[in-house]
């Protein structure tokens, strides 16, 4: 089986952005047997600031991906019950073909089914299906106290919904199980055309949301001026038989990012010129096509280890939604406000949120969300902290799964919900014993 | 394909068992928890989309009265036995067992010991209308070596036992597939820091499956471990003795 293994453990854990601490992951095949005694569960580690990461005092987190069996599927539901590492690449490889996909998927396929649920993560869809949190069924768990306990939506539902989104701070995920949804086809009818600026995003992003399941569109935030939030808008449905190609959508090839870059490789020049690139790569006037579900849905997983571009200090993702109360401006003013601060990001990818769902600190509400990626430099801090003064003052709230920089008096500002998650915690877990890096920075839990 | 599997429920044997059921082939799995066998036989039967798990048997290498009922009843179960898989086994790193003799007993006990008892007992199976016996040993038998000189002495004695059993048996119909992966990360590995060229207990499950397909004694996993240690035994005893590998 194995040959000469140094003894040495693996000591930094991080994050997908680059943000790292001392620590050590414990992985095993039976994850009930490993999350006794450590602070946190994690899964393949994509929430990109330290979320997944353990707290200083209690370096050691459990590893859930090992833990990746299917237990039950009823062909006439949908309902999946699956251990919580299993990955959502292996969901799509395994049940598109049946004619089966997830309800919700987020912009990564390489996510545990525990990471999902502990996000409460949300797709180009939300606006019409909401968080993954409306389609789960039942969750097995390992309280802080040590118990295993199940939850649902009947069940313990305080519990449930607290877990929901709850960041994995509830308990460890064990058991997963959701409902599945028929496709017709294993393609995506797709359509995608430029937009000239951001307020015309607003409206077209809204406007489509009645027509399509699958909207998003992605923004050009180095462009100046009247082009000032410039971008594609990207819709979506699965095709349906008759229109699809008659094979499967076969494999494609993944390229990988061998060695960290340097900084400058993902700075304003290259900046500039990928976004003109992809800009132009799109109709001013789209047409539907056929498409490969794999990049409609997770275009960056084609290339590995993606996050190497942004060199050693690594990226943030800064996302934020902005409740449609905040006006009709608001998305504009933020966008503004970044281009004057120096934000440049290479990535910036807008989409239309749905109704809040019932996950105690879920992520989207009504209106729309914006995503930044940052690279990390002197003036990061203060940046995304004058990002979030305006994100409190218009009523929005950050996304926890990105956040790696947010103080804790932000973050409890754009959180009325946080005492009824706190609380229902304390009930579970009276001793603290589950926290993060995270939650040590933003909920006050012990080092 | 009837296929017996020995560690079905973790690391490569799942993998493995994994291969065998995406492809249709009938399993049959053993393992220590029954409990464990019986959700590793749900995730087995869903992902080969029918009911592709004809039972499991509680067998340890530890306990040599397991191995007899065990593989009765997956003849019982399937038939005819086409191919037996044996992934089971302990692993340990030096320093641990050095200092736990307990421990490293255990592992005798299942790397070699057991392990062999319970090939004796699946050949015997298997010779009367042939099959394939394939057995997972390590790249660490392949040269006594400094980081692992107790787990490697059980896989170096595991890998003659087949390469002779091979020898003998082959015209009789019986394949043995010797599988020499190098580091793999499974939950046996974990917080170990992977060395260069350690890999998956899926990409072992392909090469370990293909092998079994065309009949090969001795397979690498992966395959550049084949050219890391013809180098390896090539070294002089002076240089073994001043590296660390």
């Amino acid at each position: 089986m194995a040959t000469a293994a140094p003894d040495t453990p693996v000591s930094r854990l991080s994050g997908w952005g680059g943000t790292s601490v001392a620590g050590v992951e414990r992985r095993s095949e039976d994850l009930e047997a490993i999350t006794c005694d450590v602070a946190l569960t994690r899964g393949l580690a994509r929430s990109y600031g330290d979320s997944s990461l353990p707290p200083p005092t209690h370096p050691v987190a459990a590893g859930s991906p090992l833990a990746d069996r299917l237990l039950a599927f009823d062909e006439t539901t949908g309902d999946l019950r699956a251990e919580a590492g299993y990955a959502l690449r292996d969901l799509t490889r395994r049940f598109l073909p049946r004619g089966w996909v997830i309800p919700v998927s987020p912009g990564t396929q390489f996510v545990t089914l525990g990471g999902m649920v502990a996000a409460d993560v949300h797709g180009k869809n939300h606006h019409r299906d909401g968080t993954i949190g409306r389609h789960l069924q039942r969750l097995r768990m390992r309280v802080g106290s040590g118990r295993i306990v199940e939850c649902s939506p009947a069940d313990e539902p305080a519990l449930f919904w607290a877990t929901v989104g709850g960041m994995g701070l509830t308990g460890h995920i064990l058991e997963v199980t959701l409902r599945l949804v028929r496709v017709s086809s294993p393609w995506i009818a797709g359509f995608s055309r430029r937009i000239s600026d951001i307020d015309e995003f607003v409206v077209a992003l809204k406007q489509s949301a009645s027509d399509w399941p699958y909207t998003m569109g992605w923004i050009d935030c180095l462009a100046r001026g009247r082009h000032m939030g410039r971008g594609v808008l990207i819709c979506g449905r699965w095709a349906t038989k008759d229109e699809a190609p008659r094979h499967y959508p076969k494999s494609l090839p993944r390229v990988f990012v061998p060695f960290v870059c340097p900084s400058w490789v993902m700075g304003r020049t290259v900046g500039r010129v990928f976004n003109e690139f992809i800009y132009r790569l799109h109709r001013r006037h789209g047409r539907l096509k056929m498409l490969h579900p794999e990049p409609f849905f997770y275009p960056l997983d084609v290339i590995e280890h993606w996050n190497r571009l942004y060199g050693r200090r690594g990226f943030t993702q800064y996302q934020c939604v902005l409740p449609d109360s905040a006006g009709p401006g608001a998305v504009r003013r933020l966008v503004e406000m970044l281009s004057g601060l120096g934000g440049a990001s290479f990535l910036c990818v807008i989409k239309d949120c749905g109704d809040e769902g019932q996950g105690m600190l879920s992520f989207p509400r009504r209106g729309v969300s914006i995503a930044l990626d940052l690279p990390i430099r002197d003036n990061t801090q203060s940046l995304v902290d004058q990002l979030n003064e305006f994100v409190v003052a218009a009523g929005g709230r950050v996304y926890l799964a990105k956040d790696a920089f947010t103080r804790a008096q932000h973050f409890q500002a754009m959180e009325p919900r946080l005492a009824r998650f706190l609380a229902e915690r304390r009930r579970w877990d009276p001793e603290g014993a589950i926290r993060s890096a995270q939650s040590v920075r933003l909920m006050g839990d012990r080092p | 394909m009837n296929v017996v599997v020995l560690g079905a429920s973790k690391g490569i044997g799942r993998a493995i068992a994994r291969r065998f059921a995406e492809r249709g082939d009938r399993v049959f799995l053993l393992g220590r928890q029954a409990e464990d066998l019986a959700r590793s036989a749900s995730d087995l039967d869903i992902r080969g989309g029918q009911a592709v798990v004809a039972g499991t048997a509680r067998c340890d290498l530890e306990s040599p009265d397991t191995f007899a009922p065990a593989l009765a009843a997956a003849k019982q179960a399937l038939g005819d036995l086409d191919v037996v898989v044996v992934t089971a086994g302990e692993f340990g790193t030096q320093a641990a067992l050095e200092t736990d003799l307990e421990r490293t007993r255990h592992l005798l006990d299942a790397n070699f010991t057991g392990t062999l008892l319970f090939c004796e007992h699946a050949r015997a199976l298997l010779l009367p209308r042939g099959g394939t016996l394939c057995v997972l040993s390590s790249v660490a038998g392949d040269r006594g070596r400094k980081p692992v000189i107790l787990y490697g002495a059980t896989k170096a004695g595991l890998s003659h036992y087949l390469e002779g059993l091979d020898h003998k048996f082959r015209a009789a119909g019986l394949k043995v597939v010797c599988v020499k992966p190098g580091f793999v990360k499974t939950g046996m590995t974990a917080g170990l820091k992977p060395p260069p060229f350690a890999t998956t207990p899926e990409a072992v499950a392909t090469i370990a499956v293909r092998a079994i397909d065309r009949g090969t004694p001795v397979v690498y996993a992966t395959g550049i471990w084949r050219w890391v240690m013809f180098a390896i035994r090539m070294l002089p005893r002076a240089v073994m003795r001043k590296i660390e590998f």
